[in-house]
């Protein structure tokens, strides 16, 4: 399993060496986590370098390396890209972040560009998109439209990113619906259709007639699909494939202008690194369409939430709120602050599933 | 907890699904090895079956056809790293590294058009009466036709090792490719066949993900089922009955675990996320201790270099 990357590493090491010529253009590098086929999260990833060629034509070049384990061989990979000369390299998982804050202090006068982590440096800036805002507005419609009272999630890992999923979610499922339970299983993966499939079928044999998911592959999408009486929706890209069922709508990561913002940035020479956070109001995340299979009230619903997100009068997490033990976190209209958004670790009260600790 | 949401019936329906991509790769594998030739590209043959039996099926509308196409393009994969290691007498390790790697890139290739795209459903075989068996009959007559294939194949080739002189001509050349050379025996052809056989399999077990298990075409979908394959037939210790077992509790306690999960069992997650790996190991480490270091012993011509002048 380990020598794969290494190999993939090397190949990679060489195929650079050979256009290292070309020295004025500006040089963006980018290592994905998963395939960029993957119809999700590492999908978009591609669809904003892709962008960012078509905007800026002869003046970038750029390179990428796909399904690169998280850990040490990430590190190696960056390693290589920082040697062959890019200026600026997008290191799009969370689990790159120690990796990237290494290869960072070895290489001062490249930039790096880190989405989901919480780590910066002067040549390290962080970014990341609201998800939890889209998880809002699925919480509504899945605790509105759920039969059985039953939602399945599945999860990846026990990281904020996902834990403030599945919090969001389920808020607003229980706003909508009070008897609504969650049922979470973590995948301990981004990417693997086989075992994302059977979490699938494992929350669907229990029970689950709507399934969440926090992982990268549309396979989710068919084994709900090939259940029956099960709704899904899209993460992190559109999956409209599926659509109008299971895929009844969508969380869609649109980072396109972001990158294209940076790439700007480092060839302006007024790159400076920062944490940016942005959501539905932004544009950083997108809705995809709502279809037919979703009544029209729960609809309409949807996308006032949706609205009163984007237009600030709401947060996703208003108290009053207490977390999982029953220790008070949020008072009456109280909000949360990034801070804490941004290194959360519990569940709120009322879920029944546990962290891994 | 709520245990009673885990229906074992269909729990141990799924675990057949869930093991039988590996159970396929593991024994064609197993045949590959104790012909003498150590092939590491299971994931690559996996992958390129997976997009060849997924291409055709949809073109064809038919998944039988798309079946067959996995078979051949896993051996037609499976050959070319047969032609660099037998005729060409390159490294095994670094050829069939090469393969893994070139067959996740070459079914990505294939594969741009196929995305999002669905297959031609797979119809349960329908066996009649016996499908109505209360419980018996949804655990074991209600499948697709794949898991009897799989099944069927495995008793098939532990009778061939067993009972056939072809398989001890195959496991002659695995034992002793020089001895076997001086008895008059084509080393080369013989591995050459089951280098094939071994690739058709992995390609079945490919195309059972894309076109059952999942069922869609997503890019490196297989996502490492195929070491996990090779490591099966090493802790089975090259036995076709213990492949079966291996696969079947790797695949039973994945699916165990998931559920075990969902129904919110108190056993913290990483342990049972780890389990399938433990378990089978174990298991089948304490089954190959019992015996002598003879049943243990891999084929002793394992990844080795023959060549008939020497």
């Amino acid at each position: 399993m380990k020598l794969k990357p290494v190999l993939a590493g090397l190949a990679l090491a060489l195929g650079l060496a050979g256009v290292a010529a070309a020295a004025d253009k500006t040089k963006v590098g980018f290592i994905f986590v998963g395939p960029i086929g993957d119809g999700g999260w590492t999908h978009e990833h591609n669809v904003a370098r892709l962008a960012v060629e078509e905007k800026f034509g002869d003046a970038v070049e750029t390179i990428y390396q796909e399904s690169v384990p998280e850990g040490a061989d990430a590190e190696r990979v960056l390693t290589q890209m920082a040697l062959s000369g890019a200026d600026l390299i997008f290191s799009t998982s969370f689990g790159f972040m120690d990796p990237t804050m290494n290869v960072a202090a070895k290489f001062p006068d490249v930039k790096f560009e880190h989405a989901t982590g919480y780590k910066r440096a002067d040549n390290v800036g962080t970014y990341s998109a609201r998800f939890y805002e889209g998880r809002a507005i699925q919480g509504l419609i899945a605790g509105r439209m759920t039969q059985t009272n039953v939602v399945g999630y599945i999860a990846s890992f026990p990281i904020p990113e996902v834990i403030r999923g599945i919090n969001s979610a389920f808020i607003h499922a229980r706003k909508a619906n009070p008897d609504v339970q969650f049922k979470v299983i973590w995948a301990y993966t981004w990417f693997d259709p086989a075992k994302e499939a059977d979490a699938a079928a494992a929350l669907i044999e229990q029970g689950a007639d709507v399934i969440l998911q926090h992982t990268d592959s549309t396979a989710p999408q068919a084994a709900a699909e090939k259940a029956g009486n099960v709704i899904t929706f899209g993460q992190a890209s559109d999956m409209i494939e599926y659509a109008p069922r299971p895929r009844v709508s969508s969380i869609i990561d649109n980072w396109t202008p972001y990158y294209i913002d940076r790439v700007q940035a480092v060839m302006d020479g007024t790159w400076t690194s920062d944490d940016t956070w942005h959501g539905i109001r932004e544009g950083m995340v997108k809705i995809g369409e709502i279809t037919d299979a979703v009544p029209a009230d729960v609809k309409q619903a949807a996308l006032a939430l949706k609205d009163s997100i984007a237009s600030g009068d709401y947060h996703p997490f208003t108290g009053p709120l207490n977390k999982q033990d029953g220790t008070p976190w949020l008072t009456e209209g109280e909000t949360a602050d990034d801070g804490t958004l941004l290194g959360m670790n519990f569940f709120v009260e009322g879920l029944a599933a546990e962290i891994p600790q | 907890m709520d245990l009673s949401a885990i229906n074992p019936v269909i729990l141990t329906a799924s675990l057949m699904v869930a093991a039988t991509p590996i159970l396929l790769a593991a024994i064609g594998e197993l045949v590959v090895e104790k012909s003498g030739v150590l092939n590491l590209g299971v994931e690559g043959m996996m992958i390129a079956g997976a997009i060849c039996g997924f291409a055709v099926a949809v073109e064809t509308g038919s998944p039988a056809l798309g079946f067959l196409a996995a078979a051949l393009g896993g051996a037609g994969l499976a050959l070319i790293f047969g032609f660099l290691t037998q005729v060409l007498m390159s490294n095994q390790v670094a050829t069939g590294l090469a393969l893994a790697l070139f067959g996740l890139g070459l079914s990505a290739l294939i594969g741009q058009r196929y995305q999002g795209v669905k297959p031609p459903a797979t119809a349960r075989l329908d066996l009649g009466p016996l499908s109505d068996i209360p419980v018996l009959g949804r655990v074991l007559f209600s499948h697709d036709p794949m898991v009897y294939v799989s099944l069927g194949l495995v008793a098939a080739v532990w009778a061939f090792l067993r009972v056939t002189r072809a398989g001890l001509i195959l496991r002659a050349v695995g034992e002793g490719h020089d001895a076997a050379h001086a008895l008059g025996y084509k080393v080369v052809r013989i591995r050459l066949m089951a280098i094939a056989f071994g690739g058709a399999c992995a390609g079945l077990g490919g195309a059972y993900l894309s076109l059952i298990r999942v069922p869609q075409w997503t890019e490196g979908m297989t996502a490492g089922a195929g070491w996990i394959a090779l490591a099966i037939v090493v802790f089975a210790s090259w036995r076709a009955g213990r492949v079966l077992l291996g696969a079947y509790l790797f695949g039973g306690v994945a699916v165990l675990q998931l559920n075990l999960q969902a129904a919110g069992v108190p056993v913290p997650v990483e342990y049972l996320s780890m389990s399938p790996y433990l378990i089978t190991i174990i298991v089948l480490v304490i089954m190959s201790s019992r015996r002598g270091r003879a049943a243990v012993a891999a084929p002793a011509s394992l990844g080795r270099v023959f060549h008939a002048s020497s």
